[in-house]
């Protein structure tokens, strides 16, 4: 009698967890796993250093780490390095914090890992990210005019309107697009896929070697269980 | 003891050595990485990276420095009149031929140098640590010796160079001063720290 | 291993055993090995529930080892460096991308610190299955509890180091609770903390008790807690002691010696749990912001405050129990209410050995009274550990209260309950 109370109680008390899933926050879009792309990952960096890094350091990546995306050390010097001198340097911009947020109003946050930081129950920091840069709205209350469904009354104008154009908020919380830009929709959420990939690898260069890795790592400790499994059986033999 | 205790015994021995092999390789591929993280870290890598050195304004008989690995590295634009006397210090320093591994194999002869008029050498004496100072003035004014063809004075002990940086005998530093690996980009500048590719 | 006499080591006459034999004239090396290792008699019947000893044993040294390495690189300084990043902060990035592989250093440390904790549980919770903390081995667990409070303050302190916005502002709500005590707290959290608010010299105090003072302690406690089983013996799943039946030798019928028969069945375990520790360093080191919280790879901001503030997950059921008193009692407010009881939550473990009344030591041998409390304690207790990651909200905070008064209730009223439950007939010898 008392068992079936119990099992009835722990399994109740299984499901509360479910019930506190239903969503918070704002509806993500997915963003597309470019994380093995070379191509797309080097397209990310171009757009990366051209449109973010005037603003925004990311002084935990080097330069030369970009070898680790295909690209060669004359490529990085050549297109994407505008503001260091040597390539073991990291990719920072030369504003110091104090006089970026006199400058701006608030201090750019650093990039190096903002994908990995955005991360939440609604997604992931790439999924956050991807919403983020394509979900600007044209607001005129608000000192830059815009504002962002992923993050409302952000400080930060919309950086890359000229290649998406101007969304307006219309009516049930939805976007349109008011004024095209240089790219079609479709483009536009491709570059902006790249982008957010780069950034992604950004918060993690070695995330790829490191799940290799974990293969070898894990076949090897599969052939060391077998072994010892053997030994313990030879040795107790005698007990059972 | 019965055959089948032996086959027993076989076994468990076999299995142990068996364990401990695999527990051998285990433990080898562990200590690697974190004896490897000990190794120099991209910062050190990054900043002990190549120096560019600009020597078109260096006039001859002038000594520029630049920092190198945290090590001073000295660029002298030498005379003729300074090449000259290395014919006559040959007689006076320890290694004239330069034959112990103290400069890359592309330094040859007298000049230890690519170009003759340019000495590149690291400004650390090989003694103790010091940095020598320049002596270029000839004879007594330098107060070294009244025949003193020119060179370089380590203060802290007394060891004395030549204007190729080459040790003279008998004095406590054991060798030449050191050549750092370099190449011509141009004419005018060198990279100080780097081999030239092939 | 009590205080049996051991013969000294005499050489067969080889080199090896020469040495041997000089080296155990001078220092009590076979004895140690005999009495700890392999005349160590222990149960035979020694289930899965077993191996979170050794277990533990192991995490400690992984955690030390890649600790020490860590620690080369790891700058514990609050300042901001010339791209704006507090240097501490910075130091982690350079580990993970700078340093010839600093990132597995650092994901097998943020992990093994987790994997602490769930070996520790594991390992107390099979004390509560078997009764391990009874006579004679209530000091033992006393060791134990020492040992568990000693982790939290070294899992507290570690947190504080990579200085993200979940190390400062979960610091921040833990030492504002010192204040809550009256009349000394606020003297006490300035103390405590070195500054008005947390500040370097808070970071710099927490890195010194976690590279150095609590793994001392920590070590020393584990040397102890060895030591107080080896004099004891084991216990075993069946709770009936394998020393009160002994062959003509005096070795125990039951017993088994420790080398080389669970030096070896505890390697398979190191194998298995290795592998369940790399599934994890290797594919998944976040484990979905429980591991590595996402908000920590932010840089702390002190004018800044995460919209969700919540403690690592090992903490959460006592941090439920804490935000659970809502009710300001007599003159003591609510806070202070939660201060206590959090306190008394972890306290009341050191009276586990006295509060248990039961004949059996087993939950084997036990009745049914004793298998539902436990099997609510651990429902509530895990129960108390999801709320704490959660926003409160009304609902929540009930059953947080609810959960809370299980968890009290499984102790205080365990004397009773213990003591009326219908125990079966323990056997004379182990069971397997």
């Amino acid at each position: 009698m008392r068992m079936t109370m119990l099992k009835k109680f722990l399994i109740a008390a299984l499901f509360v967890p479910l019930a506190v899933l239903a969503s918070e926050g704002v509806k993500l879009d997915r963003a597309p796993d470019r994380s093995t792309d070379q191509a797309a990952l080097q397209n990310g960096a171009k757009l990366f250093v051209n449109n973010c890094l005037n603003c925004h350091g990311a002084s935990f990546i080097r330069y030369n780490r970009l070898k680790d995306i295909g690209l060669t050390e004359q490529q990085i010097k050549d297109n994407l390095m505008f503001t260091a001198e040597k390539i073991g340097e990291p990719m920072g911009i030369s504003m110091s914090r104090k006089d970026a947020k006199e400058f701006f109003g608030a201090w750019p946050p650093d990039l190096s890992l903002i994908a990995r930081s955005r991360a939440s129950e609604s997604g992931s920091g790439a999924d956050w990210l991807y919403t983020y840069l394509r979900g600007f709205y044209r607001d005129e209350t608000r000192p830059t005019g815009w504002n962002n469904i992923a993050f409302p009354s952000v400080g930060m104008p919309h950086v890359l309107w000229e290649l998406q154009g101007e969304q307006v908020m219309g009516a049930e919380h939805k976007l349109t697009l008011a004024r095209p830009g240089k790219l079609s929709s479709k483009e536009f959420d491709d570059a902006v896929g790249d982008l957010v990939a780069f950034m992604v690898w950004m918060g993690e260069p070695q995330a790829q070697f490191r799940k290799q890795l974990g293969v070898a790592v894990l076949l090897f400790l599969g052939v060391f269980f077998i072994v010892a499994y053997a030994m313990k059986r030879a040795f107790w033999k005698d007990i059972h | 003891m019965s055959s089948s205790e032996k086959k027993v015994d076989c076994a468990r021995r076999n299995l142990v050595f068996a364990s401990a092999a695999v527990g051998g390789v285990a433990t080898v591929a562990t200590a690697v990485p974190f004896l490897a993280s000990m190794a120099p870290s991209e910062r050190a890598k990054a900043a002990g990276a190549p120096v560019e050195a600009d020597i078109s304004k260096l006039a001859p008989g002038e000594m520029m420095r630049v920092e190198w690995r945290g090590k001073p590295v000295w660029i002298l634009h030498r005379t003729k009149e300074m090449l000259e006397t290395l014919k006559k210090t040959d007689a006076l320093v320890a290694d004239p031929a330069s034959k112990r591994p103290m400069q890359p194999d592309y330094i040859k002869g007298d000049s230890r140098s690519i170009k003759p008029e340019y000495l590149v050498v690291v400004g650390i004496c090989t003694h103790l640590g010091c940095s020598p100072t320049d002596k270029f003035q000839k004879g007594a004014e330098s107060g070294i010796a009244s025949d003193w063809p020119g060179g370089f004075l380590c203060p802290c002990h007394g060891s004395t160079f030549d204007l190729s940086g080459r040790v003279y005998k008998n004095k406590p530093a054991p060798d030449n001063l050191e050549v750092p690996p370099h190449y011509y980009l141009s004419d005018m500048r060198i990279l100080i720290g780097e081999d030239k590719k092939a | 291993m009590s205080s049996t006499n051991f013969e000294k080591y005499k050489s067969d006459g080889s080199l090896a055993g020469n040495v041997l034999e000089w080296v155990d004239a001078r220092f009590p090396l076979t004895a140690n090995w005999k009495g700890h290792l392999s005349e160590y008699y222990a149960p035979k019947n020694f289930n899965f529930w077993y191996f979170f000893g050794s277990l533990a044993l192991l995490v400690l040294v992984m955690q030390i080892v890649t600790g020490i390495f860590l620690v080369m690189h790891y700058k514990p300084d609050a300042s901001l460096n010339a791209a704006g990043v507090p240097v501490a902060f910075a130091s982690v990035e350079y580990i993970m991308r700078d340093v010839p592989w600093g990132w597995l250093i650092r994901y097998m440390h943020a992990t093994g610190a987790s994997a602490f904790f769930v070996v520790v549980y594991l390992h107390m919770f099979r004390a509560m299955l078997y009764g391990s903390y009874r006579k004679p081995r209530e000091l033992l667990w006393i060791f134990g509890v020492f040992i568990y409070l000693c982790l939290m303050a070294e899992a507290f302190a570690g947190y504080l180091l990579p200085w993200g916005q979940m190390s400062f502002w979960g610091a921040q709500v833990i030492l504002n609770l010192f204040s809550a005590i009256p009349f000394v707290g606020d003297d006490l959290a300035l103390w405590i903390r070195g500054d008005y608010v947390i500040a370097d010299a808070t970071l710099n105090r927490m890195f010194a008790f976690h590279v150095i003072a609590i793994p001392l302690a920590l070590i020393g406690l584990v040397a102890a807690h060895i030591l107080a089983l080896h004099e004891v013996g084991s216990n075993n799943p069946d709770g009936i002691e394998i020393k009160a039946k002994k062959d003509e030798k005096g070795i125990p019928l039951d017993g088994i010696p420790f080398h080389p028969y669970y030096t070896v069945k505890d390697i398979v375990g190191v194998v298995v749990f290795l592998m369940v520790f790399s599934i994890i360093v290797f594919f998944a080191p976040e484990m979905g912001g429980y591991f590595l919280e996402f908000n920590n790879f932010i840089p702390a901001d002190p004018l800044v405050t995460p919209p969700h503030i919540a403690p690592v997950w090992y903490f959460t059921p006592f941090y439920s129990i804490l935000r659970a008193n809502t009710v300001n009692f007599f003159w003591i407010d609510a806070k202070l209410w939660g201060v206590i009881f959090m306190g008394l939550g972890v306290m009341i473990l050191f009276f586990l050995p006295w509060l248990d009344r039961s004949p059996a030591k087993s939950i084997r041998y036990r009745g049914p009274i004793y298998k539902g409390a436990l099997a609510v304690f651990v429902v509530a207790f895990v129960i108390l550990g999801y709320l704490g990651m959660q926003a409160p909200t009304p609902a929540y905070t009930l059953v947080s209260q609810i959960c809370t008064v299980i968890y009290f209730l499984f102790f205080l009223l365990m004397p009773w309950y213990t003591r009326i439950d219908k125990c079966k007939p323990e056997p004379e010898r182990v069971t397997q």
